[in-house]
C-alpha cells in the first residue's frame, strides 16, 4: 500500500546549497530525534525542487540510526486511497490502528488536501494521535499551510505548530554542483564549461535541469565526440554567447573567448571552494542552533554569530555554548534529585544564565538540608538492656545489621518513659554509620510541622524530595499521626516507596499500632506486616544496671544500701526512675550533705523536699503543666519553675 | 597578514610564484593577466632587464568580485629566480598564502630546481613558517620542449615533489596548465580558510 524508500534518495545524494539548507539541517535533526526536535516538520517548495528526495533521505537516516524503527513513506493519494479501501472492507479501525503504531510518518503532497474535508478530519485524528505518542510527523507540501485552500484551521495551526521550512531554487553555484554530481553518477565526461553553460540557465526547477542534462548526455552519445559550449547552447536552445564574445561564431576558437572562458572556469572553481569555505562555518552555526533549540536550550548566543560575522571563533564559540549547556544539564539533574519543582526553572534552559543557574543550584543545594538525624545522645552503648527490652533490642540489632532486609518496618511499641525513643535514634544513629546512609529520624510532631511549613511555601516537592532520598526512615510517636489525613497520605506513600526499595522503616508508638485510634486502616495494616516488639516495664536488673548508670553519670558515690532501696521503688520506667534519682540528688545538694538510703527514704516517702530553680545542667524529665510532653526527645536541659512542674510518680 | 576579513567581508589571498631563475613565473602572471578581462585585474607591476629577467618582482592584482557576499581578491608575486636576489624573494614570500613552485622541466636545470626548493623552505623558515604548513603546489614548466631535453613528470615528481603535492605539467607560454595551477593553489588556500582558522 505504501511506497518503499527509494535507496537513492538519500542525504549523501542530495546537494545542499543555500536554498535549501535549512530544510536539509532540520531533516537531519527531525530523522537524528524523531519525534522530539520539530513535530511536525512540514517542508514545502515549488514541484521538482527535492521534497520527496528530502522526505525519503530522512527515512533512510532515520532508519540508519535506530534500525528497529516503523518507518512510512506515502502520498497524500496513497492515504486515501488506502483509507477508502479500508472503510469499504469496514476495517476503519484497524487502518488508524496502523498508521498510529507508525514511528516516523513520511506524507507527501499534503496539498491535495484541498476539498476533502473527510481526510482533513482523518489527517487532524492521525497528527494528533501520532504527536501524543512522541511519533513523528514529516508533511511536504507545494505551498505552505496556510495557502492549501479550504485546509480546515485546526490542521494549519498543528501543521504550523512544529516547524515550516521552504526550499527555493538553487543558485548557480548548487546548479553547477548538481550537474557534477549527475553527470559523475552516469559515468559521464563533459569538456570544461559544458555543465556551467547548463548551469547558467535558470530552469525553474531541478527536474527541467535534469532534463537539459539529459539532453545534453544524449547528444554526446550520439555524435560520439566531446559536445563544447557550443554546442550545448545549440541543444538546449540557449541564445548564442556571441553577443558577449567579441568572435563570430566562425572564429569561436579565438583566444579571446577561449581566454575569457578560461577566466571564468576559474572564477567558477574559485566561487564554488568559496561559497563552501564561507558557508562551512554558518552551517555549523545553524545546525548547532536547531539541535540545541531543538533539546529546549535558548541559543540567542549562537544566533547572534551568524549576524555578526566572526568566524574565528565560532568553534570555539559553539564549544564553550554546548559546555555551558552541559553544565546546565548537570545543574538541573542535581537540582531535581533535591527539588523536582525548581529544576523547572526557566535559568536551566539559557546558557547565558550559567550563573544565575548555579546560583539557584547552590540555593537548593543549601535548602536541601538532609532530613533530621538521630540524636546523638541517644547511643546503642548507653541503652541499658534487661530481660524486659531484651525482644526490643534484638529486633534493633538485626535491624541494624539487615536494614530494609528482615524485619520491615520494625514498630516498638511501649508505655512512655521505656526507652523507645533511646532505642530509635540509637538504631538511627548505628543505621547512620554504614556507606552512603542518609538517616531521618524524627517525631511525628515534627514530621506534620514540617509538612504544613511546605504546603505553606509551596515547596512541597522539596520536602518529598527530601525524606525519599533517606536509606531510612526513623518516626517517634506515630500515634501522633491520628486525624492528620494529609500526614498519613504523605507516610503512606513514602511508607510504599521504602518498601519497596528495601529501605528501613522504625517507629514507635505506645501500644500496638491495630489498638490505635485515628490512624488509616492502610497504614495500620502494614505497620503490623513488620515487627511489632513491645518493651515491658523495667525489671529490677534493668532498673539496678540503669541506677548504676545514673549515680555515676551524677558522680555519686555508688552506695549498696541507695541502689536496693531505689530499685525497690515502685517505678513504670526508666525515665521515673531518672526522676527519682534526681530528686535525691538534689536534696542531697541543698543539704550538702552525701547521698544516702536514709536521705532518699526522707525526699521519697516524706514531704517532697523544697528545691530551689537551678540553672546547672541535669538530666531529667520536664512534664509540661498540661501533662503532655512537648520536646521531640522528650529531654530538657533547664528546669522550669517549680510551679510548672508535676513529679509524675505523685500524682 | 589576515586571509579573510569578516567584518570587511574580504578575501584576500597573496601567491607567491616560486623558483628558479627562468622557469617561466613571470610567463604565467602575463599569461594569466592577458585573461583576466580589464574591469577585474589592476596594473601588472614588473621590473625587468632588457633581457627580459625579473629584477625585483611581478605583481597581478585581481579582483574576482563579491563571492558569496566576500570582495574577493588575489594577489600573485613572483620572486626573481637568480640566486643573488635571495633579499627580495624572503621580502616577497612574507605573509604569502600559498606558493607555487615553478620547476624547469629541462634535465640539465634540474639541481637549479633542487637548490631553489631548498631556498624556499629555508626562507619560510625564516618567516617561522612549516613549509608543510604553507599550501603549495608544483608546477612543471617547459613540457613542450623535445622529450630528449626534459624529464617526464614522473621523474620530476620523484626528484622534487617528496611531499605529494598536487603537480602539473605546463606550458605557460602557451598557456598549458597556467589556470589548472592558479586554481590547485586557490582551493588549498581556500580550504585552510575553511577549516576555520585564518592564517594570522
Amino acid at each position: 500500500m505504501t511506497s518503499t524508500l527509494n535507496p537513492r534518495f538519500t542525504f549523501d545524494t542530495f546537494v545542499v546549497g543555500a536554498a535549501n539548507r535549512l530544510a536539509v539541517t532540520a531533516g537531519r535533526t527531525v530523522a537524528e530525534n524523531p519525534g522530539s526536535a520539530y513535530n511536525p516538520l512540514f517542508i514545502y517548495s515549488s514541484s521538482g525542487l527535492g521534497k520527496t528526495h528530502v522526505l525519503m533521505a530522512i527515512g533512510h537516516a532515520a532508519k540508519a540510526i535506530a534500525t528497529q524503527l516503523n518507518i512510512e513513506y506515502l502520498t497524500l493519494d496513497e492515504y486515501v486511497e488506502a483509507f477508502h479501501a479500508a472503510i469499504a472492507a469496514g476495517q476503519g479501525d484497524a487502518f488508524r490502528r496502523r498508521f498510529q503504531n507508525v514511528d516516523v510518518l513520511l506524507v507527501d503532497d499534503v496539498q491535495f488536501l484541498t476539498n476533502r474535508k473527510e481526510m482533513q478530519t482523518e489527517l487532524l485524528r492521525l497528527t494528533e494521535a501520532l504527536q501524543q505518542a512522541g511519533h513523528q510527523i514529516v508533511l511536504a507540501s507545494d505551498r505552505p499551510p496556510a495557502e492549501i485552500a479550504d485546509l480546515d484551521e485546526r490542521l494549519i495551526s498543528r501543521f504550523s505548530g512544529g516547524l515550516v521550512v521552504d526550499m527555493g531554487i538553487p543558485d548557480y553555484e548548487t546548479r553547477v554542483a548538481i550537474l557534477r554530481r549527475k553527470a559523475e553518477e552516469r559515468g559521464q565526461n563533459f569538456q570544461p564549461g559544458v555543465l556551467e553553460t547548463v548551469a547558467k540557465v535558470e530552469y525553474p526547477n531541478v527536474r527541467e535541469l535534469m532534463g537539459a542534462l539529459n539532453r545534453v548526455i544524449a547528444f554526446q552519445a550520439v555524435n560520439e565526440a566531446p559536445i563544447n559550449e557550443e554546442a550545448v547552447r545549440r541543444v538546449l536552445g540557449i541564445p548564442s554567447a556571441a553577443a558577449s564574445s567579441t568572435a563570430a561564431s566562425s572564429t569561436a576558437a579565438s583566444p579571446a573567448a577561449a581566454s575569457r572562458d578560461e577566466f571564468s572556469q576559474f572564477l567558477t572553481d574559485v566561487t564554488v571552494t568559496v561559497g563552501k569555505a564561507v558557508e562551512a562555518w554558518r552551517a555549523r552555526v545553524t545546525e548547532a542552533v536547531l539541535r540545541w533549540e531543538g533539546e529546549g536550550y535558548r541559543t540567542g548566543r549562537l544566533e547572534l554569530l551568524l549576524d555578526q560575522d566572526t568566524p574565528a571563533s565560532v568553534d570555539e564559540a559553539i564549544a564553550s555554548y554546548v559546555q555551558d549547556v552541559e553544565r546546565l544539564k548537570a545543574l538541573e539533574a542535581e537540582v531535581a534529585v533535591l527539588d523536582p519543582q525548581a529544576a523547572g526553572d526557566k535559568v536551566f534552559r539559557d546558557p547565558d544564565l550559567v550563573a544565575a543557574a548555579e546560583s539557584v543550584a547552590a540555593k537548593v543545594r543549601e535548602g536541601a538540608a538532609p532530613p533530621p538525624a538521630p540524636s546523638a545522645v541517644f547511643t546503642l552503648d548507653s541503652y541499658v538492656a534487661g530481660p524486659s527490652n531484651e525482644v526490643a533490642l534484638n529486633g534493633a540489632r538485626d535491624v541494624i545489621g539487615k536494614p530494609g532486609k528482615k524485619y520491615n518496618p520494625l514498630v516498638i511499641v511501649g508505655q512512655s518513659g521505656l526507652g523507645k525513643t533511646h532505642l530509635l535514634n540509637a538504631i538511627g544513629l548505628e543505621l547512620a554509620k554504614k556507606k552512603h546512609a542518609i538517616v531521618a529520624c524524627l517525631s511525628t510532631q515534627q514530621f506534620v510541622d514540617e509538612l504544613i511549613a511546605a504546603i505553606d511555601g509551596n515547596r512541597i516537592d522539596w520536602w518529598r524530595a527530601r525524606y525519599r532520598r533517606a536509606t531510612a526512615f526513623l518516626l517517634d510517636d506515630i500515634q501522633l499521626l491520628a486525624g492528620k489525613e494529609r500526614t498519613q497520605e504523605e507516610l503512606f506513600n513514602l511508607f510504599n516507596q521504602f518498601l519497596d526499595a528495601d529501605r528501613q522503616l522504625v517507629f514507635t508508638a505506645p501500644a500496638h499500632p491495630n489498638t490505635l485510634q485515628g490512624l488509616e486502616e492502610r497504614i495500620v495494616s502494614r505497620l503490623e506486616g513488620g515487627l511489632v516488639v513491645e518493651i515491658q516495664e523495667p525489671d529490677k536488673e534493668l532498673k539496678r544496671s540503669a541506677l548504676e548508670r545514673l549515680l555515676k553519670s551524677q558522680r555519686v558515690t555508688t552506695d549498696a544500701a541507695l541502689i536496693d532501696y531505689l530499685v525497690d521503688r515502685p517505678v513504670e520506667s526508666v525515665r521515673n526512675l531518672g526522676a527519682l534519682v534526681q530528686r535525691v540528688v538534689e536534696a542531697a545538694a541543698a543539704q550538702d550533705g552525701p547521698v544516702t538510703a536514709g536521705l532518699a527514704r526522707e525526699v521519697l516517702e516524706g514531704a517532697p523536699a523544697p528545691r530551689r530553680p537551678t540553672g546547672a545542667r541535669t538530666s531529667g524529665i520536664v512534664v509540661s503543666s498540661a501533662g503532655g510532653v512537648r520536646s521531640r526527645e522528650k529531654m530538657v536541659w533547664d528546669w522550669p519553675a517549680a510551679a510548672d512542674r508535676v513529679i509524675e510518680d505523685l500524682r | 597578514m589576515s586571509l579573510v576579513n569578516f567584518t570587511a567581508r574580504e578575501i584576500t589571498c597573496k601567491i607567491v610564484y616560486y623558483g628558479p631563475g627562468r622557469s617561466g613565473k613571470t610567463t604565467n602572471l602575463h599569461y594569466v593577466y592577458e585573461r583576466v578581462p580589464e574591469t577585474r585585474r589592476g596594473r601588472m607591476v614588473s621590473l625587468a632587464t632588457q633581457t627580459d629577467r625579473t629584477l625585483f618582482f611581478d605583481f597581478l592584482p585581481i579582483d574576482l568580485g563579491q563571492i558569496s557576499g566576500f570582495s574577493t581578491r588575489f594577489q600573485l608575486y613572483t620572486v626573481p629566480g637568480q640566486v643573488y636576489y635571495n633579499a627580495t624573494r624572503r621580502l616577497v614570500l612574507q605573509g604569502a598564502d600559498g606558493v607555487v613552485f615553478v620547476g624547469d622541466s629541462q634535465a640539465r636545470q634540474l639541481d637549479e630546481n633542487i637548490e631553489s626548493l631548498q631556498n624556499l623552505q629555508s626562507n619560510l623558515l625564516e618567516h617561522g613558517v612549516d613549509v608543510r604548513t604553507m599550501p603549495l603546489v608544483m608546477q612543471y614548466n617547459k613540457q613542450d620542449l623535445p622529450p630528449e631535453l626534459i624529464l617526464t613528470l614522473p621523474e620530476l615528481d620523484d626528484a622534487l615533489n617528496f611531499r605529494s603535492v598536487p603537480s602539473f605539467p605546463a606550458d605557460a607560454l602557451h598557456g598549458k596548465g597556467v589556470f589548472e595551477t592558479l586554481k590547485a593553489i586557490s582551493e588549498l588556500v581556500l580550504k585552510k580558510l575553511a577549516a576555520g582558522s585564518p592564517t594570522g
